[in-house]
């Protein structure tokens, strides 16, 4: 520890005055402290950091496609412009705001407090993904400044390889470099989870947390490289010219397809997966019960994560795959939604009876529920063959995959950002203003994203920036939608401001403010660097919670110590 | 520590092992054996990587969890490569105007 | 058991406080365990990034038999063998270093197994390089505008092959020897700095866990190439003895 070198700092005297303990805030101050750090929890921050940036800049071209759908002509930008409004929008947003997320900035924060280690297995691993995210963000985003790109985010050929005089290899290699920061996460989760867990951390007394995110890294470690070759023949394609998915030399571009979706279905389950370990967290620690079927959510998550590398066909549906195949991939689409539907009924059997808190986690947990379920069940109607021909290409999809990755992972992200705000910051966020910000941002998810649904089931095609004017139901929804953006758009606002806020106003965290069992909490917030002052041996099962009303009765104890937010011994073991 | 040596006696005839598969594979090319040729190939490259697996990375004296990493990284290619075929396989199956 | 931190606060030299044991793990044990299977996992991910490149492969091959065949038998199969017997003593020696640390032989004996195990690397990297510049004089460069074979190959291929799907092996051979060799000149750079290492006798029976992933890098590569060389080059070995 660096506490004598930073005595006479002025900022350092302030911070400790309102800090009486060194933590992983206050160790070690500067610029460079910060860009060389290699404790995890400062490199989630710095992934926090860059991911909002990212998030701004895909929320601002989310912005613009609205207000051009606001009225049927294409008045506000050219067809060319909005090609690539929709491409910018959707690589920010999915290759550098979902994936990312929440591995990225909870699980890092997390995953190594949550199993009693002192750092991921790899900090210099960790580090490094970071600066492979910012160089591929970067590059990806001087391509969108220099002119853009106008394949969509699918990059499909022969939009990418044959038709496009736009920036896709400088685009791509960025998507291309930022998988390796993929890849490097989830080497250094798997790699943590097996080797650095605390004594008597079994599998099985992990939270559910860790499940999902060891389920999340599999894919990162096995399907991101397959993106990672298909972008670099794409780019050889457009260098070279030497047909490889081109028909005309005897390419084939539905290989493309093929590769591409290996990657990208299975992608959706990264962004969808980390949000469900966030969502069992919130469920147990503010309903005040153990989650129900313990191990069945746990192994839902890993067969969630295997299943999803067995549908990627569905997306092909319309192409030149054989039927045969699509019949496959369709039967086993439907499977998915097994593990899928374990987890919403467990979630909503652990509610049953529980003492159940509406802080604003709770709120995010329940909003992560109805969407993510009405997500996944237009996701099985859409892998039905003859429904997905009906609608391919419409905004039913657009609907469907919004209210997955919005409606699911975002919902996960804050609920999970305002859980863990006092842990990560040792400050209370304003409980009022949360409550609120997660009902407007809810309100608005729906009012944006509802009305598409009915559009698409409509006929109203994804990627056209004008509509028929003739039909006034469509400009209607269309006009919905767009007040809904705004709405939402508000709504993410505000925890944004509030966030920043109570990092210099806020009530100071106690160490277990929810009060959780999990071992994140079982040490100072914010946590000192090396995480537990001892190394934390584990005596208990995940989620050993009673409801408060039971142990406010029952008496003095460790339990009603928790109830009042006391903060409970370091290590149990020991006393 | 509990490192396990191999020892350099096995090194040496996983070594000429491999140089006789090696050889073997050449000479089986050259006599056209039609679709079997495919099949000999791979089932010794298949052999001569087992080999090296079992061998000269240890595998056969490594714990189980590096038994599963490297069954499934086998099985996730087999994912990858028999799903696509599905596909191919099948799309001559219907219709007379599917390009294959 | 105390833990290294209690062992320090108490002023002890903790059991295993050897210099290369990092902060975050409790021993060397720990430690090596977490970097092999770190290595292990790494290779996976290897495996699905050269997975790509094989199901261009097995589809375009399954598309084109013929033309697949005819251009593979342009390949010079006998520099191919020679070269897969470089590269698989190059694992030998490899895995001679390994075994030289883990048995706790002198340095040099170390040194003198990696660098052969370079100098045959880069013995396979120069054949390589000699094989694409034969294929650059041949006009087989799989560039638009750029691939112009020589009237004796044009005169090889079969009458049902087009030039493109001729093109088509050509453009995968460049892609998956490329890469291959890529991860060689990546692994020479790799396996520099640990040569200087060894040299200071930095590696012991108790801590080697550089050389030990390195080496599971390097078989990796060489099994990559066991799967290449049937692939591209004996593919067209019999081409013609129908």
């Amino acid at each position: 520890m660096s506490n004598e070198l930073t005595a006479t700092d002025a900022r350092a005297h302030e911070w400790r005055s309102r800090f009486p303990t060194v933590n992983y805030l206050n160790a070690d101050y500067g610029i460079k402290s910060w860009l060389l750090t290699k404790d995890h929890k400062r490199i989630a921050l710095l992934y926090l950091v860059s991911v909002t940036f990212f998030f701004l800049i895909g929320g601002a071209y989310a912005g613009a496609i609205r207000l051009e759908l606001l009225t049927p002509q294409g008045d506000l930008v050219q067809s060319q412009t909005y090609n690539k409004l929709f491409t910018h929008h959707g690589i920010m947003m999915v290759f550098f705001f979902l994936i990312p997320s929440i591995p990225a900035t909870l699980g890092n924060f997390l995953v190594p407090m949550m199993i009693g280690a002192k750092d991921l297995a790899f900090p210099r691993i960790n580090l490094l993904s970071w600066y492979i995210y910012m160089l591929g963000g970067v590059l990806t985003f001087s391509a969108l400044l220099f002119g853009g790109v106008d394949t969509g985010w699918t990059f499909y050929v022969p939009y990418s390889t044959n038709f496009s005089n736009t920036y896709v290899v400088l685009a791509g290699l960025g998507i291309f470099i930022n998988g390796f920061s993929s890849i490097l996460t989830g080497l250094n989760f798997i790699v943590t989870i097996h080797t650095m867990r605390a004594p008597g951390m079994t599998w099985f007394r992990l939270p559910l947390f860790i499940w999902s995110h060891y389920a999340t890294s599999l894919i990162f470690i096995l399907g991101t490289p397959v993106i990672a070759i298909t972008i670099l023949l794409i780019a050889l394609e457009r260098l070279a010219h030497v047909g490889i998915f081109d028909p005309a030399l005897g390419g084939d571009p539905v290989l493309f397809q093929h590769m591409f979706w290996f990657y990208s279905h299975p992608a959706v389950y990264i962004m969808i997966l980390p949000a469900m370990g966030v969502v069992s967290e919130l469920i147990a620690t503010h309903t005040r019960k153990p989650i129900f079927g313990y191990s069945f959510v746990a192994f839902s998550s890993l067969a969630i994560a295997i299943f999803g590398f067995l549908v990627w066909g569905h997306h092909l549906f319309v192409s030149s795959q054989s039927v045969y195949a699509g019949m496959i991939f369709s039967l086993i689409s439907f499977v998915v939604a097994i593990p899928s539907a374990v987890k919403v009924f467990n979630w909503t059997a652990t509610m049953y009876k529980g003492s159940i808190s509406y802080d604003t986690p709770m709120l995010y947990a329940f909003a992560f529920i109805g969407l993510f379920t009405i997500g996944g069940m237009t996701g099985v109607m859409l892998a039905a063959l003859g429904f997905d021909v009906h609608v391919t290409d419409t905004y039913f999809v657009v609907a469907h995959f919004h209210y997955i990755m919005v409606g699911g992972a975002m919902m996960g992200y804050l609920g999970g950002l305002h859980n863990w705000w006092p842990k990560i910051t040792g400050r209370m966020y304003p409980e009022g203003w949360g409550r609120f910000a997660a009902l407007v941002v809810f309100v608005g998810f729906n009012l944006t994203f509802f009305p598409q649904f009915l559009l698409g089931y409509m006929g109203m095609p994804r990627r056209y920036h004008a509509y028929p004017a003739d039909v006034p139901l469509w400009q209607v929804l269309h006009v919905m939608s767009t007040a809904g953006a705004s709405i939402l758009g508000i709504g993410l606002l505000i925890p944004g401001v509030y966030f920043l806020w109570s990092m210099r106003y806020g009530r100071f965290a106690p160490a277990n403010p929810w009060p959780a069992t999990g071992l994140e909490w079982r040490t100072p917030s914010p946590p000192p660097t090396e995480n537990f002052a001892v190394t934390p041996v584990v005596t208990w099962e995940a989620y050993e919670y009673r409801p408060v009303e039971e142990m406010r009765v029952i008496g003095p104890g460790e339990s009603a110590e928790q109830a009042a937010g006391v903060q409970p011994p370091l290590d149990r073991a020991e006393t | 520590m509990s490192v396990h040596i191999v020892p350099r006696k096995i090194y040496f005839s996983v070594f000429a092992a491999l140089l006789v598969l090696t050889g073997t594979t050449v000479f089986a090319a050259t006599i056209p054996f039609g679709r079997m040729n495919d099949v000999v190939a791979m089932t010794i490259a298949v052999t001569k990587m087992m080999l090296v697996l079992l061998f000269f990375m240890h595998v056969r004296y490594s714990s189980r969890l590096i038994w599963v990493i490297v069954a499934s990284m086998f099985f996730w290619l087999l994912i990858l490569l028999l799903l696509t075929l599905t596909d191919y396989s099948s799309r001559s199956w219907f219709g007379p105007t599917v390009i294959t | 058991m105390a833990t290294n931190a209690e062992a320090i606060e108490q002023g002890h030299a903790p059991e295993s406080a050897h210099t290369a044991l990092a902060h975050q793990f409790d021993n060397l044990e720990q430690q090596r365990e977490a970097g092999t299977l770190g290595m292990w996992v790494f290779i996976a991910q290897e495996v699905m990034f050269f997975g790509g490149l094989f199901l261009a492969y097995l589809i375009y091959r399954m598309k084109y038999p013929d033309a697949f065949m005819a251009a593979s038998n342009h390949l010079n199969w006998t520099i191919g063998t020679f070269n897969t017997a470089v590269l698989i003593t190059s694992s030998l020696t490899m895995a001679l270093a390994v075994w030289a640390t883990q048995a706790g032989r002198a340095p040099k004996v170390q040194v003198a197994f990696m660098l052969a195990t370079v100098l045959l690397g880069l013995t396979f990297l120069s054949v390589k390089a000699y094989e694409y510049h034969e294929k650059y004089t041949d006009g087989l460069i799989p560039v638009a505008g750029w691939f112009n074979p020589n009237r004796e190959i044009l005169s090889h291929i079969p009458a049902n092959v087009t030039l493109g799907q001729y093109q088509m092996f050509f453009w995968l051979y460049f892609a998956m020897t490329g890469l291959h060799a890529l991860h060689m000149i990546v692994g020479v750079g790799i396996i520099t700095p640990i040569i200087f290492w060894a040299w200071r006798g930095r590696y012991t029976p108790e801590y080697h866990a550089p050389v030990e992933n390195f080496g599971l890098y390097w078989h990796f590569v060489d099994i990559i190439w066991i799967f290449l060389f049937p692939l591209l080059y004996l593919l067209g070995a019999h081409f013609g003895k129908h």
